[in-house]
């Protein structure tokens, strides 16, 4: 076996990877960029090798950088992770070239799966069930309207070099064809510089399905069952499980058999993903294939019990592949939450910034499941606008898919986060997702459930009860403790509190009754008793306990009089009064936040790089205001009504906290 | 007999009323309450003695002699417990002659601000009422004069909360701006010594109460108040959470109460803290949370110069002060603002024998005109006046730049700071190494130029040439700040300084 090997990568994946190696007993080289010097996969290898600036063009994607940090190290082997250098051909000839082995698939492999036309072609070849379509060179837009006259409508069009949504299309007659060819056309000139577009049926509701394989430098392929990753925003997963609610064994032995086929037909030797899209009547047709490790690989690890890193490893070390197909046994459920650095109640924005906060749930056992949480970063890091901005992959595996989904809405009520903004709130409300739990899935999931975009829904009914006793829980904890202040009146009884509590929690009211029964403090509500037990203390983020026996975690955050907490999706602020206090209370007049819609706030720190209005100017509904740039992503902002330009507060090179005001209008 | 004691229940129920049904709607729907319901919110339960509730006005000008007489007089008085600490309390009646202040509304304050001090009690005043009885001309003023001396009295002595909650004008906002702290409610409090109508005619200016004296103004530009809520409901509360933290005296030292958390608890977070780039901000809140008790921190002025950050917490369930430059506002810099806000904090702390935790990240004293203008000079002598005469425990911590004069104000260990710590990112000098090179060389090429900064930052941009001197008793890892601020804490508890006796000091003021 290795005895060193070099990770080309960073974050979580750098680190999945280095534990894989770690417990082969194989010393791991790290990689860094000047923005990673503190950062947890360099403290977890075993050496680390600086190789450049933070964009990653300059570090991670210098080829021969890397190359030199394995002769410099004496690293035997390079595993890429995913993105960066893990499909490139170039990378994996330059270090075959230099006798260090590359920990994936043979150059020729990931030549023959780049390029989505010659993919297409191969499966074909290889009987693999592909999308109707045309694959040749479409010269002219009458020749694109014949073509989708064969296919059927609705057809996509799409670029050939393409990828992320760029240069696609969708068009539902001749007409739309026409003018979507020449659009598409150009844009994939523009954004790849290679204009070849090819036309292809459009499934409706589809469905994100693709098959695991993994194959050996002896000619086995076999796979390890499929995920399903339809949960996605503008083309990103965001979640993911294993197997997919909608497949039989039959079809799943069909696609399994297909993705083996293309495989083999590449003389594909490691592990990689064959990506199809779905229908709901369990149709499938290639989409393409990933000749790497995936993001979502855990779940895969996670319900057939194999650690694909380490398979990786042995295969390109020349091992042959010890399991067999009739090995591969799929057990349980596993889903995984892709938690992100982003604001979900601002279109998914990215944020950056330290974590202030990074208390991840602990991993392991958790009742009748299995927690697993892959992460590349610590409480005190920093999460920086060069690259992406996942933060950790949230696993939960059980017997079930019911029992997965609830054990990671437990986690996720677990996980806190401080000092970013994150998806945590998005993820955890469709946790809750009645579609969702049905497993009734398509891609177009977030944008058909959330249309008008995500804001923190309030608790309601069973929820809104289980935070109002936690809130009495905190609060109760909070007021046996100021019963012990020193310096209290002498000779008179001690001060008491009222055992009636009324919980404010958001719009919702409750009261219940406080008393404490052995090691519980009970809680009577007009309706039923709840029994909480708990050991949380007052400063910490997570509130751990039970309620009436039932394991249940929430976050709880000091706000003034009050908390502010989160729970199974959702959230409010509790504040726990007497009932003199809440009547008073509920004198107390609600008062309008500012109006806002009068200012174009900033919707993320980020840098002004022009205005494109004048004082005075008036503006119509979504016409440009302002361009801001974060995270490398350059943000137009429109007017969202009809306005006029009273005052213009950031100029040209300002750089804006988020809720900045950029103007005013009249 | 028991006609008596139903006689009495009678006029209690009448003087309770105050200005009676239709009055107290009136404040309800300004979104107020009225001054027994804000007692009941600021005292524990059943805990109000009630004082003086029958006394009435003696005016018989301007037809006062014809209008009713309501028992109380506008204020209600009396003492409580809050968590079972003896705090009295006056509360200003707007529904009775909109509070306005009478000779006989002047003696009822008086009573309990002289009960107070003698009790060595907190005393919270609830302030919502129109100024003085205009009807009773120099007797209210006199009344006025009373109530002030006895602030003065009291001051350093006892704490002395005011709450605005509806408006406080005239001779009404001198008592409160000599008690310790102002606290305001947004929307249905204001303060100032005279008010628009005055304002239009003196000066021609156009101006609304908010505008000339509303919470806004008074927490962020005049620095008046030292904080405002919300509502009524959330001022109280936050005063009883005030409370909490506060000795009842001079004497005392400060409370204490378990702590749920453990005094060496270690973060490692702190550790990346302070960025690599020295000019790059961090948020010194983010250390005051980390380090104190369960990261419960009370701020004071938390939206005036924000470039210093004030407030108390605790360590070890014991009251701590806390002063604090921000490098995220201003990059921490020490102005005219900054340095009286933090000199006055610091001043209260010493005088109730509350510890003070100070970190340091300062660049400097601003330069510039306003600030020269403004009076910098005596200003910044405040702070470093304040700092040098305390006699409380001083711990002090160096995160990273402590620069020139600052260094010295900013409780360095030659004005009287009893343990200082650095962590290894400070950085202890007259000044940033490039403008240290630019005087000391005087120009050169800039390769030199280079050559000579990177010297200057190698000899003076650490904290081991001032540890060498014994400026700074150790320098510490940025995780352990909580224990070892915890540990020395606990060494200074005994700490005693004798000063030679003066009347007072003569502080620049």
């Amino acid at each position: 076996m290795f005895s060193k090997i070099l990770i080309a990568n960073r974050g979580e994946i750098a680190c999945r990877v280095i534990k894989t190696a770690r417990r082969m007993g194989i010393k791991t080289v790290a990689v860094y960029s000047d923005a990673d010097r503190d950062a947890l996969h360099v403290e977890m290898a075993d050496e680390a090798v600086h190789i450049g600036e933070a964009p990653a063009a300059q570090s991670y994607l210098q080829i021969d950088k890397i190359v030199a940090a394995c002769k410099q190290t004496g690293a035997e082997a390079v595993h890429p992770g995913y993105g960066f250098l893990s499909e490139r051909e170039a990378f994996a000839q330059a270090l075959k070239d230099n006798g260090i082995i590359f920990i994936g698939p043979n150059p020729g492999a990931i030549a023959a799966m780049g390029d989505k036309i010659e993919s297409k072609k191969a499966a074909a070849a290889a009987k693999v069930s592909t999308v109707p379509g045309f694959l040749g060179i479409i010269e002219s837009p009458e020749h694109a309207v014949t073509i989708a006259d064969e296919i059927g409508y609705p057809v996509m069009i799409k670029a050939s070099a393409g990828g992320g949504g760029k240069g696609m299309r969708i068009a539902h007659s001749a007409g739309e064809v026409a003018e979507g060819f020449a659009r598409a056309k150009s844009e994939a000139a523009s954004s790849f510089g290679d204009d070849r577009v090819f036309v292809e049926k459009f499934i409706v509701d589809p469905r994100h399905i693709e098959i695991q394989v993994l194959g050996d430098k002896h000619g086995n392929v076999i796979y390890l069952g499929e995920r399903e990753c339809s949960i996605q925003r503008r083309n990103q997963k965001v979640l993911e499980e294993a197997p997919s609610p909608l497949l039989d064994e039959a079809t799943r032995r069909k696609m399994g058999d297909q993705a083996v086929a293309l495989a083999k037909a590449v003389n594909y030797d490691s592990a990689g993903t064959v990506e199809f899209v779905a229908g709901q009547d369990k149709s499938f047709y290639f989409l393409e294939m990933n000749t790497r490790l995936q993001v979502e690989h855990p779940v895969t690890e996670m319900v057939t019990g194999i650690d694909l890193v380490e398979q990786m490893i042995r295969v390109a070390y020349g091992e042959k592949l010890a399991l067999k197909q009739e090995d591969v046994k799929l057990d349980g459920w596993a889903v995984e939450s892709r938690v992100y650095a982003e604001d979900p109640t601002r279109n998914f924005l990215p944020s950056t910034g330290r974590l202030v906060t990074y208390r991840p749930p602990s991993e392991g056992p958790d009742g009748d499941a299995t927690v697993r949480n892959d992460t590349g970063v610590y409480e005190g890091g920093e999460i920086s606008i060069y690259y992406d901005p996942m933060i950790a992959k949230l696993v939960t595996h059980a017997a079930t898919r019911e029992a997965a989904i609830k054990a990671q809405a437990r986690a996720l009520d677990a996980f806190a986060i401080d000092g970013i903004r994150h998806n945590i709130p998005f993820v955890a409300a469709v946790m809750q997702h009645p579609r969702w739990i049905a497993g009734n899935l398509s891609t177009g999931f977030i944008a058909e459930e959330f249309p008008e975009g995500f804001s923190l829904p309030a608790p309601e009914g069973e929820t809104a009860q289980r935070m109002a006793a936690i809130a009495i829980a905190c609060d109760h904890k909070l007021n046996q403790r100021k019963r012990n202040v020193s310096a209290q009146m002498e000779g008179w009884r001690k001060v008491s509190f009222d055992r009636l509590r009324l919980v404010q929690l958001g719009a919702e009211r409750f009261e219940g009754e406080v008393s404490e029964q052995g090691g519980a403090v009970v809680i009577a509500f007009p309706d039923r008793s709840v029994g909480v037990v708990s050991d949380w203390v007052p400063g910490e983020p997570v509130w751990h306990g039970t309620l009436d026996g039932v394991k249940v975690a929430a976050q709880v955050r000091a706000v003034l009089n009050g908390f502010s907490l989160g729970h199974a999706g959702a959230y409010a602020n509790a504040q726990v009064y007497t009932q003199r206090e809440a009547e008073l209370a509920a004198l107390m007049p609600e008062k309008v936040a500012a109006d806002t819609g009068k200012f174009l706030l900033c919707p993320m720190p980020g840098l002004v790089k022009s205005i494109a209005v004048s004082v005075g100017q008036e503006v119509k509904a979504g016409e440009p205001l302002a361009m801001v740039e974060a995270m490398k992503m350059e943000n137009v902002l429109r007017a969202e009504k009809d306005v006029t330009v009273a005052k213009i507060l950031a100029k040209e090179g300002d750089s804006l906290a988020v809720d900045a005001v950029i103007m005013e209008f009249a | 007999m028991k006609d008596i004691l139903e006689q009495l229940e009678t006029r209690r129920d009448g003087a309770r009323k105050g200005g009676g049904e239709r009055r107290i709607e009136a404040q309800h729907k300004r979104g107020k309450l009225t001054a027994r319901e804000r007692i009941e919110l600021l005292l524990d339960k059943d805990s109000f003695e009630e004082f003086d509730m029958f006394v009435q006005h003696r005016c018989v000008d301007f037809g006062m002699e014809k209008a009713e007489k309501i028992p109380g007089d506008g204020v209600v008085t009396g003492w409580g417990t809050v968590n079972g600490r003896t705090v009295f309390v006056f509360s200003k009646d707007f529904t009775v002659f909109g509070g306005s202040l009478s000779e006989t509304h002047a003696q009822k304050i008086i009573k309990i601000q002289d009960m107070a001090l003698k009790m060595r009690a907190p005393i919270v005043g609830l302030f919502d009422a129109g100024g003085a009885r205009i009807q009773e001309g120099v007797a209210a003023l006199g009344g006025y004069g009373e109530v002030f001396k006895r602030n003065v009295a009291a001051s350093g002595v006892i704490p002395q909360i005011s709450v605005i909650m509806g408006p406080c004008a005239g001779g009404d906002v001198y008592s409160p701006a000599m008690t310790d702290f102002i606290f305001m409610v947004r929307d249905t409090s204001y303060m100032f010594v005279t008010g628009p109508e005055v304002v239009k005619t003196v000066t021609n200016e156009t101006v609304t109460s908010e505008e000339l004296g509303g919470a806004k103004v008074h927490t962020t530009k005049s620095s008046v108040a030292d904080g405002s809520f919300e509502n009524d409901v959330e001022a109280l509360l936050q005063v009883r959470r005030l409370l909490d933290f506060l000795p009842a005296n001079n004497t005392v030292g400060v409370p204490e109460w378990p702590s749920f958390d453990v005094p060496d608890r270690v973060d490692m977070s702190l550790d990346t803290l302070v960025p690599d780039n020295p000019n790059k901000p961090y948020d010194i809140k983010e250390l005051i949370l980390k380090t104190v008790d369960e990261g419960d921190f009370f701020e004071i002025q938390a939206a005036y110069a924000g470039n210093i950050v004030t407030g108390f917490g605790r360590i070890e369930g014991r009251t701590v002060g806390i002063v604090a430059n921000q490098p995220m506002v201003l990059a921490g810099v020490l102005d005219s603002d900054a340095s009286r806000k933090a000199a006055r904090f610091v001043r209260y702390c010493d005088a109730f024998e509350i510890p003070i935790v100070t970190f340091v990240d300062v660049p400097g004293f601003l330069p510039g005109t306003a600030q020269e203008y403004g009076g910098l000079i005596k200003h910044g002598a405040k702070l470093l006046f304040a700092y040098s005469e305390c006699t409380v425990p001083l711990v002090t911590i160096i995160t990273r730049k402590a620069f020139g004069g600052a260094y010295d104000v900013m409780a360095s260990k030659h004005v009287g700071a009893d343990v200082n710590y650095a962590w290894p990112s400070a950085q202890i000098a007259v000044m940033g190494a490039k403008g240290a090179v630019e005087i000391i060389f005087r120009g050169g090429d800039a390769e030199t130029i280079a050559r000579q900064t990177k010297e200057y930052e190698d000899r003076f941009m650490s904290p081991f040439v001032a540890a060498e001197r014994g400026y700074i008793d150790e320098v510490i890892m940025p995780h352990s700040t909580r224990r070892r601020i915890a540990r020395a804490l606990a060494m200074l508890r005994t700490k005693s300084v004798e000063r030679p006796w003066r009347k007072h000091d003569n502080i620049p003021l």
